[in-house]
């Protein structure tokens, strides 16, 4: 039961909340899984990466990237930094584990996957020949430990969804398009099956999955900025 | 509760001096263990299996990886002093984000200032005192990042001072002469005896330079 004053006090919480983002990316699309997960009403606000607006750019003048939370006018920028401040602001439904040492194991993966996991894909889907199998190696290395931070759990949070459960499992998707594009094998259910299994129980839930983009136009923009990434190189 | 701390650190890495800055800030009783780089002990591999490198903290047989993971966890199992992060929301977002922009930028422009010559170490050198001026443009006119107080970011920082010798004495300019204000800001953070007891003798780190660019058949 919650009572008035508790619901004034979270809707005086919830004004002026804005999301800057961009449909395709999946650093917008976590910090969506965090504001749908908490129930926070937003502002959406789309971004033209090739044509970024003032606002943003006043927002986030570091990096000058999406995704930037604005909040009472305050601004956020870094996606696992805003899914923190949305978790520390907003206390239903918490996130990260109230366990100081489950709270490092929970940083410390979605950083491992941000650090060593992404950046390797990225290599297997721009580059080529033995470079690309490089990253192919490599990225599937990191998947593999990756994995064994799982540890047998349906989700890295234990029995419920945390930090790093809307923190990573993009990729389940990202990854197939990948594949497609420059066919290689990624993620293959084989190899990864706890991955992939835990992939699917993130994915199943319905106010996440509801935020995912149409894979069609999500095929077709990857596969344009496949084009552009490798214009250039034979 | 009993608490058993053991840090693996290197005397000369920076994020090695980020975790004893912290513990130094909690009063917090350890025992710390030299690592040998080129030697790791069984004991690192075995308690950072995933990224095999130091820091690791150790607190009652459980590891904790990564600087920025280790001090955040020192400050919220340790919460009687010293409080590293802010205790609002907002101000501890913006502590992360300038963390997060030491880890993204700082290493990696300072490491290319001597594992490069000629066109590409200037060009390293330039980036490397445009990121310090971002920060030093953050800092603004406060003694410390998050204000009054010593806190994260001035930990995620510090540690680099030990180091600016170093890459001045390799790429031939001063970070003093180009951000004065971020040097008053790091003799304010050496005068801390918990940031003066952590950092080596920047002379100290430039020998270990000259051995490690042997080492790695860098001139």
């Amino acid at each position: 039961m919650v009572s008035k004053q508790a619901r004034k006090q979270r809707e005086m919480a919830e004004k002026g909340v804005k999301l800057f983002g961009f449909w395709a990316s999946p650093f917008s699309l976590r910090v969506k899984w965090a504001l749908k997960l908490k129930g926070i009403e937003y502002e959406y606000i789309e971004e033209d990466l090739k044509n970024k607006s003032p606002l943003l750019l006043q927002y986030n003048p570091v990096h000058k990237k999406i995704p930037v939370l604005v909040h009472h006018g305050k601004p956020v920028a870094e996606s696992l930094v805003i899914i923190e401040y949305i978790d520390e602001t907003w206390q239903q439904n918490q996130l990260l584990p109230q366990d100081p040492y489950e709270r490092a194991d929970a940083r410390f993966w979605a950083k491992f996957f941000d650090e060593k996991c992404v950046p390797a894909i990225m290599g297997a889907f721009s580059k080529v020949g033995e470079e690309q199998e490089k990253c192919v190696k490599e990225a599937r290395e990191n998947l593999k430990t990756l994995e064994s931070g799982l540890k047998g759990k349906r989700f890295f949070g234990g029995e419920t969804i945390g930090f790093v459960d809307i923190s990573v499992p993009w990729i389940g998707i990202w990854a197939r398009f990948v594949e497609e594009i420059v066919d290689i094998k990624l993620i293959d259910a084989e190899t990864f099956p706890l991955l992939n299994a835990w992939f699917q129980h993130v994915l199943e839930i319905p106010i996440l999955r509801e935020c995912v983009p149409p894979q069609d136009k999500l095929l077709v923009h990857t596969t344009n900025f496949h084009k552009r990434l490798t214009a250039g190189s034979t | 509760m009993g608490h058993e701390v053991v840090l693996l650190a290197s005397h000369v890495s920076m994020f090695g001096m980020r975790a004893r800055i912290a513990l130094a800030e909690k009063g917090i009783e350890y025992e710390y263990k030299e690592e040998d780089l080129p030697n790791k002990s069984p004991l690192l591999l075995k308690m950072n299996p995933v990224h095999k490198k130091i820091p690791v903290l150790i607190h009652n047989g459980k590891p904790i990886c990564e600087s920025l993971i280790i001090v955040q966890y020192i400050d919220e199992v340790w919460t009687d002093k010293a409080p590293i992060l802010p205790s609002d929301p907002y101000p501890r977002s913006q502590a992360r984000f300038w963390a997060d922009y030491v880890d993204k930028k700082i290493y990696d422009a300072g490491r290319k200032i001597w594992t490069t010559k000629g066109e590409e170490q200037e060009a390293a050198k330039k980036d490397f005192i445009e990121c310090l001026k971002v920060l030093e443009g953050t800092l603004g006119d406060k003694p410390y990042f998050g204000g009054d107080t010593f806190g994260f970011v001035d930990i995620a920082l510090i540690p680099f001072y030990s180091w600016f010798y170093a890459y001045e004495t390799c790429g031939n300019f001063s970070v003093e002469a180009e951000c004065p204000k971020l040097i008053l800001w790091a003799k304010r953070c050496m005068k801390k005896g918990s940031v003066s007891k952590s950092l080596p003798d920047p002379h100290k780190v430039y020998d270990y330079l000259l051995q490690l660019k042997k080492r790695l058949g860098i001139e």
